[in-house]
């Protein structure tokens, strides 16, 4: 359901069609979808360049709080509110459970 | 005569020129579809007249080095090019992000492999629910079964796709459907375009012309569809021009963030600008790009707020809809600098809307279909 945090084991990531973006000509980040530009700020460009479709979500949190050196609860709060916006403009992905057997 | 090279507007008032995001790339009016509200001018270019692909490619590298992030592959249909492959790939080298706007038709499942990796997003034309309103509106039969069949290879090799319909008075009751379909084929995003009454749409005003019931009724097909799918598929909604009481940003401002490319290489600050007249255009065939965007006469023209005549001069809106569509104001008001007759300050407001009810009572179906004439030879 949207709206609903995002399970703290869940694989964020951005789909084909969805990329990031060095625009050197205006000197930002920019994340393209279809039809949309989003330029991205520092800690947008941060969140988004985490995701490798490997790790979970607090994984990715955890990796940012180090970085970063800010406290957990703080940075689980941006990631959760930039994610699921994301999520619902369908620019971001998730992987719910672990892949099935490989064939 | 001005020694001054700084960019000036219509009426020689200075301008600030920002730069561009999104182009729209028109690389052939051929077309097996035949609309009868295709955004081409009713004047079509042939098929000897279009740039080649390595012209394309010099377009692309010089759009990407001025500021443009996105390239739309439009048409006509992009894939009446049997060097679409050859163009997108020299778009996708160019470092731009590739959508290619199509009707499906001419599309096979080995050309869209051909395009898996260099085309980022598909946008696929959607004329009707069935094959019954897809092929009579289109003027293809089988149109519907070949779109259908495009969708499901599209879909198979990942490419993420947006359903693009367009909806008029003779589709608009099977809204619902549209989504419905739009969903079945895993669309991220369905756009639902009302029909823009420029061009060929304007010699179809008569059957096309939506009713206010049906559009109220589609407004409440959307919102409910939205709170639906929310999560699952975004809808952009475009309603009709007609019954709104302002204008539509147009291009998000003349000669702000877009421009397009004709097939012959003539650069527009809108695809329907050439019905301007008295804007003269130039060519990527004589001019460099960058050139036209910061100096063409024709881009200049209605940049900024200062050519504006009131109502718009003193609106607090103008520089949230600019005026509306400076090709709707020539149409109706004969200037194109006139307020769009679509906003309710307009002095045509009225006469627009009542000419639209009419229109819509109408009970026509009969189309005039978008037709290129023969190509003269020898």
């Amino acid at each position: 359901m949207s709206g609903d945090r995002i399970s703290g084991a869940a694989v964020p990531y951005l789909p084909r069609g969805v990329r990031l973006h060095d625009d050197r000509v205006r000197g930002i980040r920019v994340l393209l979808a279809p039809e949309r530009v989003i330029q991205l700020d520092p800690v947008g460009h941060a969140i988004l360049s985490e995701l490798d479709g490997k790790r979970s979500l607090a994984e990715v949190v955890l990796t940012l709080c180090t970085r970063y050196e800010a406290p957990p609860e703080q940075i689980e709060g941006d990631v959760q509110e930039f994610l699921r916006d994301l999520m619902d403009r369908r620019m971001v992905f998730l992987e719910q459970e672990p892949e099935g057997a490989q064939p | 005569m001005r020694d001054d090279p700084a960019p000036r507007d219509i009426d020689g008032n200075p301008v600030r020129v920002g730069l561009p995001m999104a182009m729209l790339a028109e690389l052939t009016h051929r077309c097996p579809l035949a609309c009868p509200y295709c955004s081409n001018p009713v004047e079509l270019t042939r098929a000897s007249a279009e740039l080649k692909a390595a012209e394309w490619a010099d377009v692309f590298r010089q759009a990407a080095e001025m500021g443009v992030l996105q390239l739309h592959l439009s048409g006509g249909e992009p894939a009446s090019r049997r060097d679409l492959a050859e163009i997108a790939t020299a778009a996708r080298d160019a470092g731009l992000y590739v959508n290619l706007i199509t009707s499906g038709i001419g599309l096979t499942e080995a050309r869209l492999r051909e395009l898996d990796g260099v085309v980022d997003h598909i946008q696929l034309s959607l004329q009707g629910i069935d094959a019954e309103m897809a092929d009579w509106i289109s003027g293809y039969g089988g149109s519907f079964a070949r779109k259908m069949q495009v969708a499901q290879w599209a879909r198979a090799i990942g490419f993420p796709m947006t359903l693009n319909a367009v909806v008029h008075r003779q589709n608009l009751d099977r809204l619902s459907e549209m989504i419905d379909l739009a969903e079945g084929l895993d669309c991220r995003r369905i756009e639902v375009a009302t029909v823009q009454f420029h061009g060929w749409a304007d010699l179809n005003r008569r059957p096309l012309m939506p009713t206010q019931e049906q559009a109220t009724r589609a407004r409440a097909v959307v919102d409910e569809a939205r709170q639906r799918l929310k999560g699952r598929m975004v809808i952009d909604y475009v309603p009709a021009d007609h019954l709104a009481s302002f204008p539509k940003s147009c291009m998000g401002g003349w000669g702000s963030t877009g421009l397009n490319v004709a097939p012959d290489g003539t650069v527009l600050p809108c695809h329907a600008a050439q019905t301007i007249k008295g804007l003269a255009f130039e060519n990527v065939r004589d001019v460099p790009l960058a050139r036209i965007w910061h100096d063409g006469a024709a881009f200049n023209a209605f940049r900024g707020t200062a050519w504006m005549p009131e109502p718009c001069a003193s609106c607090e809106r103008r520089e949230i809809d600019f005026g509306g569509c400076r090709c709707q104001a020539m149409a109706m008001a004969g200037d194109a600098r006139a307020t769009d007759p679509v906003c309710s300050r307009s002095s045509l407001h009225a006469q627009l809307r009542a000419e639209a009810e009419a229109e819509a009572a109408s009970d026509s179906t009969v189309l005039v279909y978008r037709r290129m004439t023969r190509e003269k030879r020898g």
